[in-house]
């Protein structure tokens, strides 16, 4: 229950930054972005041939909101589908509220706000924005889920090949993900851009004229950015555990004879992923992944992809 | 029990305060969540208190199968770990399997069917106001409760409002199946953004009008006393005993 | 000036980046009264209740109920003296069930317990919705919808009563129904209407908002059979009725009496 330690202070955090906000004005309309977002998890969005993929909703939250009340909000979406409508096991409720609450929210607004540095302020700037903060905080949540399964679980796979693994499938979800969100915000934008938080820096002018965004370049520099990424955070990792096993050590963290309350922890701890660990690191995360683990990530993305959504709609439309 | 809800039934569910329920599904689930895979004397603890509880509360088997559906990619992901796990490998019906990989499947299967069943028993006995007055009532912060509650009430609407677009869409000859098809969905996605968002602030407009000030009113009956705390905790510590057998087995086995 | 009334003078407002939606607005109702407030889309009517309720606040001009004024300090003591009947009743009904939205008003009053069950019984059957207590706002229809939007209003025991389109979306027995029950309660109410026959059959005043003031105050009978000056303002009766028409159906519909509710 670490991870609901961590996912707690995060919520906290994010609290204490909106007392200073008229929270009472906020209540209704988080509450309905909460209701929207909700809902637009429960619709079908098509990835490929009748198979579908949901939305997170994390990210838009954010642009949406702000990055603290989009934290909030994406939160009570988690907890209230776990305690309210069982959508979800209390098992792991904090690590479910750090991948999809947590880690998408804050993860895409940092990569919103880095990219919206780089681009110009204009309405399409933001739309392009968004579009690839969305797609990374999927991948993000990916990574995340990664990382607790080096730190924390008691299987033994080893850390590249689960890495790789989320990544590459959560890669499709996410661009899924990145041009729904960005959609999503176009239209906001043309309506009503007042509501529209990470776009309330540009001026009356800046918001005029059409959006314009290349969905193809938009789509394959957000699919770069995030393989460098994984690659990166991936060579970063592998090599931690190494480290981490070291410190356990050192810190008189590990289990000794004499102590049954620590013995408990080694059932966390142990075999947490040292045996499986190799330093074949960046060729492996990227691009060497063997060929019966590529077939499974194929087979994994359709498969979660599939279990994830209920088919579409059958019914032929009368020509 | 003026504002108890319809669902209320039974002795055990009139007796519970609301908040009491949730530290004992949460205080029972969290005892599971850190128990390692390799105790299956706790586990066969476990299910016997969780199939026992299920029948005390009344809550109907169809309604916890249902909700076990949520559990398909966990499931996929247990299975897949035998598979690709390292270490020894035992053979079973003629495939090399990874012993360690057969036990953390087993652990991610059991751990996440015990957290869902819970999940389904809380939400099967209790009604949502009262899972939201028993979140108020354990100090879960007043913006949160009011965003919950507001969430819960318009996701109908606003899923009735996503859904009468689709169907004026596919009435109109779009029926996507192909990622690139997803414009126009996704622009009527942020029509209805910018209606919920309009009725967020109209919404607000009628809390007001009726003396809102931030926080949500009490509306609930008794408060948690000595006699819920104490049944409660008797689920949390049917799951301690669990780990303590299960350790003791597996210690002197 | 007894309590139960409400008096706005020199009301101005304009939103943001926008024209004047209500330029110069003075109106009064007396107590006990029931007053139809009338005009064309965008004149103004939605906007001039959420100042009277210190949702919005007015650039110039004046709002007092029952003798108090609007003002930051009061504004509390107002929003429970007024009540309101939005438009969209899913606007107004926010809680998980009737029973709680009903409560949610006198709660925030202050009222427990036993005062506020009773509270919200009262407030049910006053609109004959005591049946409905447990549903989900939801799954109601619009008709249910409306009482129950209502009876959250009727439990603040509020002294002037504003209902913004509570005929639109009913069906005829629906509408019927809403009739009754307005004329069977107390309170002051100013009706904002696009339903010339239910201003007509309910009230006894009938004010022409236009240009964001109030350009025409006359009992209904005589608003309704001038027929140049509704045509001016987009207004025009269902059907081409004259005067002596309407005197007689209004007789022949007092005639019939309350009809239950049932």
């Amino acid at each position: 229950m670490v991870s609901a330690g961590l996912a707690a202070s995060a919520v906290t955090i994010a609290m204490r930054r909106l007392r200073h906000t008229a929270t009472e004005r906020l209540a209704p309309i988080a509450g309905v972005t909460g209701a929207f977002v909700f809902a637009a998890q429960m619709i079908n969005f098509p990835i490929a041939a009748g198979t579908s993929g949901h939305l997170i909703g994390g990210a838009l939250a954010a642009i949406l909101l702000g990055r603290s009340l989009g934290l909030i909000v994406a939160t009570v979406v988690v907890v209230s589908q776990a305690l309210v409508f069982a959508d979800g096991g209390l098992t792991a409720i904090g690590i479910n509220v750090i991948n999809l609450a947590v880690v998408p929210t804050l993860g895409g607004y940092t990569v919103f706000s880095l990219v919206r540095r780089v681009l110009p302020a204009s309405k399409s700037g933001v739309v392009a924005a968004t579009g690839l903060a969305s797609g990374a905080s999927v991948v993000l949540g990916a990574m995340a889920f990664s990382l607790e399964w080096l730190f924390g679980a008691t299987a033994p796979v080893p850390f590249d090949t689960v890495f790789g693994a989320m990544v590459g499938v959560h890669l499709l979800i996410g661009v899924g993900e990145g041009i729904v969100s960005a959609l999503v915000v176009s239209s906001v934008l043309a309506a009503r851009p007042d509501l529209v938080a990470g776009a309330r820096d540009l001026s009356r002018s800046q918001l005029r004229g059409p959006v314009r965004v290349p969905l193809r370049a938009l789509v394959m520099s957000g699919v770069l950015i995030a393989v460098t990424l994984a690659g990166v955070a991936s060579q970063f990792a592998s090599s931690a555990p190494d480290g981490l096993e070291r410190v356990v050590v050192d810190e008189g963290l590990a289990p000794t004879a004499a102590a049954s309350a620590s013995s408990l922890g080694s059932g966390l701890f142990a075999g947490y992923a040292t045996r499986g660990v190799d330093n074949a690191g960046l060729s492996l995360a990227v691009a060497g992944v063997s060929g019966v683990v590529l077939i499974m990530l194929v087979g994994w993305g359709l498969l979660s992809a599939t279990l994830g959504g209920r088919a579409a709609p059958s019914r032929r439309v009368l020509r | 029990m003026f504002f108890a809800d319809r669902a209320d039934h039974g002795p055990l569910q009139d007796g519970l305060a609301p908040e009491a329920r949730i530290i004992a599904a949460i205080g029972f689930v969290g005892v599971v969540a850190f128990t390692p895979p390799r105790w299956a004397a706790a586990f066969a603890v476990y299910t016997l208190v969780v199939v026992g509880a299920v029948g005390a509360l009344g809550v109907s088997p169809t309604a916890i199968l249902r909700r076990l559906t949520v559990l398909g990619p966990f499931l996929v992901l247990a299975l897949l770990l035998p598979v690709i796990g390292t270490g020894d490998r035992m053979s079973v019906l003629g495939v090399a399997l990874s012993v360690d990989g057969l036990w953390s499947g087993w652990g991610i299967a059991a751990k996440g069917t015990i957290g869902t069943v819970i999940s389904a028993a809380l939400a099967g006995t209790t009604p949502t106001a009262r899972i939201l007055l028993g979140l108020q009532r354990l100090r879960v912060p007043a913006l949160m409760i009011t965003i919950a509650a507001l969430m819960i009430r318009y996701v109908g609407l606003i899923g009735d409002d996503m859904a009468r677009m689709r169907t004026a869409m596919i009435m109109r000859g779009h029926d996507p199946r192909w990622i690139w098809q997803l414009r126009p969905l996704a622009r009527s996605a942020g029509a209805s953004f910018v209606r919920s968002f309009e009725r967020g602030e109209r919404v607000h407009a009628a809390m007001l009008a009726r003396g809102f000030t931030g926080s949500m009113p009490e509306l609930g009956d008794r408060r948690a006393g000595w006699r819920d705390w104490f049944l409660a905790s008797i689920g949390p510590m049917l799951a301690a005993a669990g780990l303590a057998i299960g350790w003791y087995v597996e210690a002197w086995s | 000036m007894t309590p139960d009334s409400l008096r706005v003078e020199g009301l101005h407002y304009a939103y943001p980046n926008g024209p004047a939606v209500l330029d110069g607005l003075n109106l009064v109702v007396e107590a006990g009264e029931r007053v139809a407030l009338l005009g064309p889309n965008g004149s103004g009517k939605t906007t001039l209740l959420h100042q009277v309720t210190g949702i919005l606040e007015a650039e110039a001009g004046t709002v007092d109920v029952g003798g108090l004024r609007l003002d930051d300090a009061t504004c509390g003591e107002i929003r429970a003296r007024v009540g309101v009947v939005f438009q969209d009743a899913d606007d107004q009904l926010f809680m998980p069930t009737v029973r709680h939205d009903v409560a949610f008003g006198p709660a925030n009053l202050g009222l427990t317990g036993t005062a506020l069950e009773e509270t919200v019984l009262a407030a049910l059957a006053a609109v004959n919705a005591t049946a409905l207590a447990d549903r989900s706002p939801h799954h109601l229809s619009v008709g249910e919808k409306r009482r129950v939007a209502l009876a959250t209003v009727l439990a603040m025991d509020p002294s002037v009563l504003l209902l913004d389109e509570p005929s639109a979306g009913l069906d005829p027995k629906g509408r019927r129904e809403l009739i009754e029950l307005l004329s069977s309660i107390d309170q002051t109410q100013m009706i904002v209407t696009h339903d010339l026959l239910l201003a007509l059959e309910l009230c006894g005043r009938a004010l022409l908002l236009s240009g964001g003031r109030v350009v025409a105050d006359r009992p209904p009978l005589d608003l309704l059979t001038d027929v140049e000056l509704l045509a001016q303002h987009r207004l025009e009766l269902p059907l081409p009725l004259d005067r002596p028409t309407l005197v007689t159906l209004l007789e022949r519909v007092q005639q019939k009496g309350p009809r239950s509710m049932g």
